[in-house]
C-alpha cells in the first residue's frame, strides 16, 4: 500500500508558488474569513467547537486544547486573562513554527485573534525564540497590517471587542519553551520554570493571573477548526489523536523536511521509506527519536507488545513492527516513546549511539537552568560520562553510573525538563546497551586533565586554554 | 539630548566583574532621540510591568552598542525602576545577551544532533581555523584578534532537515558544508 498523501491544512499555502506573506496574499486567499466567523460567535460557542474538535496540543505534551481554555471559569475569574502564543520553537528536530512565522504569519495571528475573542483576552504576547529575528519582524508587520484591516485594537470589526498582540523575542534559552519559564521571561525574569501546584497558567500565569499558553500550529489549528467545525475537524484522523499533524524530519534520510498528515493515518515505515525516500545513501536504519530529542529512542528491527481494544472491547495482545508504529499520540505512548513536539530524528547504520547521546547530553546540560539540584547536577553527569565513553575514555562501570544518575532525576525535578534530559539516557541505555557496555569497557578510564575553566579563569590563563572541546560529531 | 553618566563605578566592583576590561571605561554615551523613542515604544508594549521590558531592552543597547556595558545594565535599570542586579540576572541568563565586545561577523554554527551528523563539527573547526580563533571561552565562543569575527557553536536553530546550519549575525544560512561556509567567509568578509 502506498503512503498516504500528505493532507496540508496547517501548510496548504506553506510553500506555493507565488504565495507571500503579506495581508492582501493573505486576504485573496480567504484570509481572516474565520475571524469574522467566530467573532461573531459566542465565545463560549468558539470554546465548545475546539472541545468538539479534540484538539491536542502541538508543542509537546499533547494536552486537549479545549480542556486547558476550559481551565478558566469565565463566571468566577475576576482577573484579566492573557494568552501566550509559544513560539519558542526549540526542541531539538523540530522545524515547523518557523515555517509558518515566516511564510504565513497571519495564519497564526488569525488563529490568535479567534483564540483570545473565544476565552476574553485584551492582552496576548507571542513569544518568539531570540534566534528568529526575522520571524519576529514579520510577526510585527503582520501586526501591523492586522491592525490596519481592524482585526487587532480596539473596537475590532465594530463588535466592540479589544484585542493587542505583541512580540516577545527570547535570547538562546531552550527553557523558555516550558510554559512557567517562558511565563518568567516574559515577566522580565529568568527562565526559572514555576513549580506546579500552585502555579498552573490557567491559575497563576503572567502576572499571576489566568494564561492560556499554546504552541504556534495548535494556534493556527482553531482557525480551521471554526472553517471546519469542530465536529467535522474531530473527524480527520484518529479517535483522541484528531485533526492533522505536522512531522518534522531530520538525520539520515534522502529527503528531510515537513510534511503534514492527517494524525494517525501514517505509519513510522511509510514516513521514513516512501516520504522521506529511504535512509541516505542506501545504508540500513539504526535508531529513530520520534517526537523530538526527549523523546525515547527506538531502535531498528525493534518488536513492541501493545494491548489492542478488540472489537467487543476487550484488549489483545498484539505485536507491532517499528515500521507499522502508527505515527500519533496515542499510538507512539502505547510503544514507550513519545509523539512529542513532531521531530523525528533518523540514524543511520554507521551512526555511534554512544556519541549520539553525547550529542544530546551535552544540549541538557547546556539548558538546564540549574535551580533544580537533580536537573542541574545530573544533566552536567549525563554530559561528563557520556562524552568520556563517546570519547573512548569510559570505563565499564560508567555504563550502570549513568544509569543511576538518569535514574534519579525524573520526578524529582521542578519542571519536565528533568524528565526531558533523563529519558534519551534511559532510552539510549536500554535500547543499545550492549554498544555502551562494549565502549565503555574498551575505554582508558577518565583522563585526568586540568579543570575545566570556571567563570574564575581570566581569558588567556592556561585553565582556559586546555578547554579543548572533544569532537562529538554523530 | 541626554546622556548616560556614571555614578556608582567607583563604589561596587562586583566579583563577577573582575575580569570584565571594560567595567571602568569611561565612555560616556550619547543615547539618541530615536534611541529614546524606541526604549519607550519598547516599554510600551508592556502596560502591566514595565520590568517586562528588560529582555527588549537589553537588545535595544545591544544592537545598538555591540554589547552590554555596566552602564547599559544601570540606564535600563533607571529606566525600568529595577534594581541593576535583575538586570545582571538577566543578561547572565540569556546565551545571546553579551557582556563583552564579539566579532562583528558573528558565527553561529548549530552544535545538535541533526546538524551533527549533517556535518557540523567540521563547519565549525573550519571556520574557527579560517577565522584564526585559537582560543574560546567557557561558553564556547571565540572571537579572532582582530575582533572582526567570532564563532560559537550554538544549540539547534529550528532548521534541522537542512543541515548544518549556520547563522551570520541575523541571517541563517543552511547545508553549510566547508566549502559553502568557504563561499560565506569569501562573501562577508
Ligand atoms: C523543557 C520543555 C521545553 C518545551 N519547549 C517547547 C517549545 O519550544 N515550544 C512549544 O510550543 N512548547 C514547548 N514545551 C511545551 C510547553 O510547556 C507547553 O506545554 C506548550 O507550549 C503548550 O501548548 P500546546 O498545548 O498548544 O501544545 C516545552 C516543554 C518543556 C517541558
Ligand atoms: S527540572 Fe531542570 S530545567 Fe526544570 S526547573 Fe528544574 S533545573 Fe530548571
Ligand atoms: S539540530 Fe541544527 S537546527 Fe536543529
Amino acid at each position: 500500500m502506498p503512503a498516504p498523501a500528505e493532507m496540508r491544512i496547517v501548510l496548504k499555502n506553506i510553500d506555493k508558488p507565488g504565495y507571500t506573506r503579506d495581508i492582501d496574499c493573505y486576504l485573496k486567499h480567504g484570509g481572516y474569513e474565520e475571524l469574522k466567523k467566530a467573532i461573531a460567535m459566542a465565545p463560549a460557542d468558539i470554546i465548545a467547537e475546539v472541545k468538539a474538535s479534540g484538539l491536542r496540543g502541538r508543542g509537546g505534551a499533547g494536552f486537549p486544547c479545549g480542556v486547558k481554555w476550559g481551565f478558566i471559569d469565565p463566571k468566577k475569574n475576576t482577573k484579566p486573562v492573557y494568552l501566550i502564543c509559544n513560539a519558542d520553537e526549540s526542541e531539538p528536530g523540530t522545524f515547523k513554527d518557523r515555517q509558518i512565522i515566516h511564510k504565513e504569519p497571519h495564519q497564526l495571528i488569525e488563529g490568535m485573534i479567534i483564540s483570545c475573542f473565544a476565552n476574553n483576552v485584551k492582552l496576548a504576547y507571542i513569544y518568539i525564540r531570540g534566534e528568529f529575528p526575522y520571524g519576529a519582524k514579520i510577526l510585527e508587520e503582520a501586526i501591523e497590517e492586522a491592525r490596519a484591516h481592524n482585526f487587532i485594537g480596539t473596537n475590532i470589526l465594530g463588535t466592540g471587542y479589544d484585542l493587542e498582540i505583541y512580540v516577545h523575542r527570547g535570547a538562546g534559552a531552550y527553557i523558555c519553551g516550558e510554559e512557567t519559564g517562558l511565563i518568567e521571561s516574559l515577566e522580565g525574569k529568568r527562565a526559572y520554570p514555576r513549580i506546579k501546584p500552585p502555579y498552573f497558567p490557567a491559575v497563576l500565569g503572567l502576572y499571576m493571573c489566568p494564561t492560556i499558553v499554546n504552541n504556534v500550529e495548535t494556534l493556527c489549528d482553531v482557525k480551521h477548526i471554526i472553517k471546519m467545525g469542530g465536529a467535522e475537524y474531530g473527524k480527520l484522523g484518529r479517535p483522541n489523536n484528531t485533526g492533522t499533524r505536522v512531522i518534522c524530519v531530520s538525520g539520515d534520510v534522502e529527503k528531510p523536511g515537513y510534511y503534514e498528515f492527517e494524525t494517525g493515518k501514517i505509519t513510522m515505515g511509510e514516513l521514513i521509506y516512501e516520504v522521506c525516500g529511504g535512509i541516505k545513501g542506501g545504508k540500513k536504519l539504526k535508531a529513530i527519536i520520534p517526537g523530538g530529542s526527549s523523546a525515547k529512542i527506538i531502535r531498528a528491527g525493534e518488536v513492541f507488545k501493545v494491548k489492542e481494544k478488540q472489537a467487543d472491547g476487550s484488549m489483545a495482545d498484539k505485536e507491532i513492527k517499528l515500521e507499522d508504529v502508527i505515527l500519533d499520540f496515542d499510538s507512539l505512548a502505547a510503544i514507550g516513546t513519545m509523539a512529542g513536539s513532531g521531530g523525528v530524528m533518523v540514524m543511520d547504520e554507521t551512526r555511534d549511539i554512544t556519541r549520539c547521546l553525547a550529542n544530546l547530553s551535552e544540549f541538557y546540560a547546556h539548558e538546564s537552568c540549574g535551580q533544580c539540584t537533580p536537573c542541574r547536577e545530573g544533566a552536567q553527569w549525563m554530559k561528563k560520562i557520556t562524552r568520556r565513553i563517546a570519547t573512548g575514555e569510559g570505563r565499564a562501570a560508567d555504563v550502570p553510573l549513568l544509569k543511576s544518575v538518569a535514574d534519579n532525576i525524573a520526578g524529582k525535578t521542578i519542571c519536565a525538563f528533568g524528565e526531558a534530559c533523563s529519558w534519551p539516557v534511559q532510552s539510549f541505555l536500554a535500547k543499545f546497551k550492549d554498544e555502551f557496555d562494549a565502549k565503555a569497557a574498551a575505554g582508558t578510564g577518565p583522563v585526568v586533565r586540568p579543570v575545566e575553566p570556571t567563570m574564575s579563569a581570566p581569558k588567556g590563563s592556561a585553565a582556559y586554554k586546555a578547554a579543548k572541546e572533544p569532537v562529538i560529531a554523530g | 539630548m541626554s546622556s548616560v553618566t556614571d555614578t556608582s563605578e567607583t563604589t561596587h566592583s562586583a566579583s563577577h566583574d573582575v575580569h570584565d576590561p571594560h567595567l571602568h571605561d569611561e565612555v560616556k554615551v550619547e543615547l539618541s532621540p530615536d534611541f529614546l523613542a524606541q526604549a519607550d515604544k519598547i516599554v510600551s508594549k508592556y502596560p502591566v510591568s514595565k520590568r517586562s521590558a528588560v529582555m527588549p531592552l537589553i537588545y535595544l543597547w545591544q544592537d545598538n552598542f555591540g554589547y552590554v556595558s555596566q552602564q547599559g545594565v544601570r540606564w535600563i535599570a533607571q529606566r525600568i525602576e529595577i534594581q541593576p542586579i535583575n538586570v545582571m540576572e538577566v543578561l547572565t541568563f540569556y546565551p545571546m545577551f553579551r557582556q563583552h565586545p564579539v566579532g562583528k561577523i558573528q558565527f553561529k554554527v548549530c552544535r545538535t544532533l541533526s546538524c551533527a551528523l549533517a556535518g557540523s563539527y567540521e563547519t565549525c573547526e573550519f571556520l574557527r581555523k579560517k577565522c584564526g580563533i585559537t582560543e574560546i571561552d567557557e561558553h564556547g565562543l571565540g572571537v579572532s584578534d582582530d575582533g572582526k569575527f567570532s564563532v560559537e557553536f550554538v544549540e539547534c536553530l529550528a532548521s534541522c532537515g537542512t543541515g548544518p546550519v549556520v547563522m551570520i549575525n541575523d541571517d541563517l544560512y543552511e547545508k553549510v558544508d566547508t566549502s559553502k561556509a568557504q563561499e560565506l567567509l569569501n562573501k562577508v568578509s
